[in-house]
């Protein structure tokens, strides 16, 4: 074997020559071939790939949209229909896309309470998280430009409304809207501009999503159980177990996200978004799209214009130090009897939080915004940090071999268990 | 295995979460309660009943297209419909559209072609505000995607026009309907029993040309429903076939494995 | 206790699970070919594309030995006005002579009008011929300044490296006035 090239274990002649000097074979046997994983994830493990999947499916039918998509004022409304109408399987292709946004932020909600009930957020895994709130944001900006490119009347208003957010910074904050805006209002350079960034973001996130998968790889995955596997009895490879169970999951997937696009594929949306865009006419209610919901409504729970903005963006800013604000040294809540009520409380006061913000910000929903807005801080900046600190877990099993061969749970009173385990 | 009971309570809350949210954001809007009206195109198996479409097209032309534009579609799209192509050239030749500029560089009037979008009463949106009392009649062709209700509230509006109650303000130039949001509509009562003979008899009530009208207008918004529905029903047969297969062989795959 | 992983299968359940993994990976392929069709059809001229986008001319200003361009589904249309020496002159050649053999009476309707994209069959450019003062060639008809094809009366290829003919489009007279193409 010659200087400067790589190691490779391939047999074919070919594969070989590729893999000695580009050892992507190599990398993908190792990385999702025998990769050792954990043997005992539960399906709430499928969503990181199925967030993948759906990434690809934006991607692939973006960029076909785009095809026929302009980006002009005068014509993005009617360039739209003129897909649906005219061009050969167009609706399907926008029907995908549309909903195909709503299920990636199903599949990343999912993925994003999987970590924090598993405490996958948990040392040595800080930076997989963090990589993971960025992906988070960098969608959430892609989801709202995409939005707006159709000029109907919720992505003309909900683009002046969420640009208009940035006015209540003080000293630069109008300066700031018009350079979003490129000039005075939403109009044709805004729209232009957010057409350009919406095909770019996505290819950003891939890159982030490389780097996640890579900080997964270094740690290894987190389990149901939240420690770490002790040895090969624990771990199994990643094909064909995982690629087989990450299949099934997968056409579970796409049975929803056909129901969607086929049967209901406005379901999710709002009406008045087939309405063009007029600068004239307000909505009576202007709504963001349903993932949004929960954020709209912290940000209109503070009668502050600027405490609402800053609490808005302060409600994702928490997510990127929960690892510094969870203190408790064990990982999955299926060994913290008094933390699991307080966050399964917490998915509860996301769901009101979503519910609220859908209407008009009138009472009763002010007041339930700001109790559930109030515990959705309580429990990162509170709750989180005392129970570290007063809570006393479950005794956590040996290892992940042991529950399984006696038959799941903890360990019964008279085995010797292992005291509580370093994250 | 004992997780997967909290599991599928937390995903089964998630679930009913995600799908009723979209229902709290319609109840906003308003209180209305529109009559429920069946369609042949309701549900999953439901199609456009053809006859139903073409009469909703005779009302568009002879009554609705006075006002209401429906520049989306295309005269050559009537052959989805069910329309011969000689029947779809009859209607675009009926109406007369702006081409141009000639050798002379002046626009000039010509009668329809199968090519052309549909006519537009009004060259632009203030010609059609002067001649409608400063509103403005919205284009139809995706009016039952962009109203909460849809056909049925079509069907609502146009047979909802009543009196007004007593006491109840009317503005000037406004008419009252039980299901226009705020009850006042600039548009008058459009549709009048036999306001239009219907080629196959069918009676032409007020009700029935509603029905119709509505049909015709979902049929405009969403052309490709029939063909989206038959394929969704082709690819969830086949996903859930080959999630039977998958399943089947991930037990078998992870047979060999105690979990 | 150090559990190994698991030894393979004995061969029987294994040529089972052989099987059950063949048939599925066999069904999600045409998922996957079937998923493949929408994307390419989609780039497929789209259907207002393929709508019967037909030009209508006005002959009445062209007057005989004349000729004009119209567009044509963002192409170039030749109109010529035939005069009775033109039409004599692609009468009377033979068909030995020609590359592609046609007679002059397969691409008229009416004798006097000449009607054919002017598009150059050999690689796509505009030949000349349209103006009198253009230089129409040995043959009368029209001379393509890129590779030197030569084109008669008739609009066929008389020299040069083009293959065919001329294309005739569809056409059809309205009027003795005008014509609608496409």
């Amino acid at each position: 074997m010659a200087i400067g090239l790589h190691d490779s274990d391939l047999k074919n002649p070919v594969l070989r020559w590729v893999d000695q000097r580009l050892p992507i074979f190599s990398m993908m046997q190792k990385e999702y071939g025998t990769f050792p994983t954990p043997k005992n994830f539960n399906y709430f493990w499928n969503f990181g790939a199925l967030a993948m999947v759906t990434l690809a499916v934006m991607i692939l039918t973006g960029v076909f949209l785009a095809m026929n998509y302009t980006a002009h004022t005068s014509m993005a409304f009617d360039s739209v229909e003129r897909i649906m109408r005219d061009v050969n399987y167009g609706w399907l292709l926008r029907y995908i896309h549309m909903n195909g946004a709503s299920m990636f932020f199903i599949v990343v909600y999912i993925h994003i309470f999987r970590g924090m009930y598993y405490g996958s957020y948990k040392a040595p895994r800080e930076l997989l998280w963090m990589s993971g709130v960025v992906i988070f944001l960098l969608m959430m900006a892609t989801a709202f430009m995409g939005y707006v490119l159709p000029w109907g009347q919720m992505s003309f208003w909900g683009a002046t409304v969420i640009t208009n957010l940035f006015s209540a910074f003080p000293l630069i904050g109008d300066s700031i809207v018009t350079w979003l805006w490129g000039g005075f209002s939403v109009d044709n350079p805004t729209l232009n501009r957010f057409f350009s960034l919406h095909y770019l973001l996505p290819f950003v996130i891939a890159g982030v999503v490389f780097l996640h998968i890579a900080a997964l790889h270094i740690t290894g995955s987190n389990n149901p159980l939240g420690i770490e596997p002790k040895g090969p009895q624990d771990t199994i490879p990643f094909h064909p177990y995982y690629t087989v169970k990450d299949s099934f999951g997968m056409v579970v997937y796409l049975i929803v996200f056909a129901i969607l696009v086929f049967f209901i594929p406005n379901y999710l949306g709002h009406p008045d978004n087939y309405i063009p865009a007029n600068p004239l006419v307000t909505p009576p209610h202007i709504v963001p799209e349903w993932y949004f919901l929960p954020f709209y409504a912290i940000l209109r729970a503070v009668p502050d214009k600027l405490g609402g903005v800053l609490m808005m963006f302060g409600s994702i800013a928490l997510l990127f130090v929960l690892p510094w604000l969870d203190g408790s040294p064990v990982r999955s809540m299926r060994f913290r009897p008094w933390a699991r009520p307080f966050f399964l409380l917490w998915v509860v006061a996301v769901v009101v939080l979503g519910y609220v913000g859908g209407k008009p910000a009138e009472e009763p929903f002010v007041t339930i915004s700001r109790f559930a807005a109030a515990y959705y801080f309580a429990y990162f900046l509170v709750i989180l940090p005392l129970l570290a600190r007063l809570e006393r877990p479950l005794p956590l099993p040996e290892s992940i071999s042991r529950p399984v061969l006696h038959g799941g749970g903890p360990l019964p009173a008279g085995a010797a268990a292992k005291p509580m385990e370093k994250a | 295995m004992k997780l997967s009971i909290k599991a599928a309570a937390l995903g089964a809350a998630l679930g009913a979460a995600l799908l009723l949210a979209p229902l709290t954001v319609r109840a906003a809007e308003g209180e209305i309660e529109l009559p429920k009206v069946h369609f042949s195109f309701d549900g999953i198996f439901g199609s456009f009943d053809r006859a139903s479409a073409q009469r909703g097209l005779q009302v568009y032309k002879e009554v609705c297209s006075a006002c209401h534009g429906m520049h989306l579609l295309s005269y050559r799209n009537l052959v989805d419909l069910g329309l011969t192509p000689e029947q779809a050239t009859a209607v675009a030749a009926s109406f007369n559209i702006t081409d141009g500029p000639n050798d002379e560089g002046e626009m000039f009037e010509r009668p329809g072609r199968l090519s052309d979008r549909f006519h537009n009463p009004y060259p632009n949106a203030n010609a059609a505000r002067a001649a409608n009392n400063g509103a403005l009649p919205p284009d139809l062709s995706v009016i039952t995607k962009a109203r909460e209700g849809g056909a049925e509230y079509v069907h609502a509006i146009l047979t909802g026009f009543r009196d007004p109650p007593p006491g109840f303000a009317m503005g000037d130039g406004m008419h009252y309907n039980a299901y226009f949001p705020g009850h006042q509509i600039a548009m008058p009562p459009i549709l009048n029993p036999d306001q239009v003979t219907y080629g196959d008899h069918t009676p032409a009530t007020v009700d029935q040309m509603a029905r119709d009208v509505a049909t015709f207008l979902t049929w405009a918004a969403e052309p490709e429903l029939e063909q989206r529905r038959t394929m969704g029903v082709k690819i969830i047969l086949f996903l859930v076939v080959l999630a039977g297969l998958t399943y089947a062989v991930k037990r078998k795959v992870w047979s060999d494995i105690p979990h | 206790m150090a559990d190994t992983l698991a030894s393979p299968p004995p061969e029987q359940p294994e040529t089972r699970r052989d099987f059950l993994v063949l048939v599925t990976v066999s069904f999600a392929a045409i998922g996957v070919g079937a998923v493949v069709w929408p994307f390419i059809s989609s780039m497929n001229p789209s259907r207002d594309v393929l709508a019967l986008a037909s030009t209508d001319a006005e002959l009445g200003a062209i007057a005989e030995g004349q000729a004009v361009t119209v567009m044509w589904r963002g192409k170039p249309v030749f109109i010529r006005h035939r005069t009775a020496a033109e039409i004599q002159e692609a009468r009377a050649v033979p068909m030995g002579d020609l590359k592609d053999p046609a007679t002059d009476q397969s691409r008229v309707q009416r004798d006097a009008w000449l009607i054919v994209v002017g598009i150059c069959t050999h690689l796509g450019c505009v030949p000349l011929g349209q103006k009198p003062t253009d230089n129409r060639g040995t043959y009368g008809g029209w001379f393509c300044p890129c590779h030197g094809s030569q084109y008669d009366t008739s609009g066929r290829i008389r020299q040069g490296p083009a293959p065919s003919n001329l294309l005739v489009p569809t056409y059809t007279f309205l009027s003795d006035d005008k014509i609608r193409i496409g």
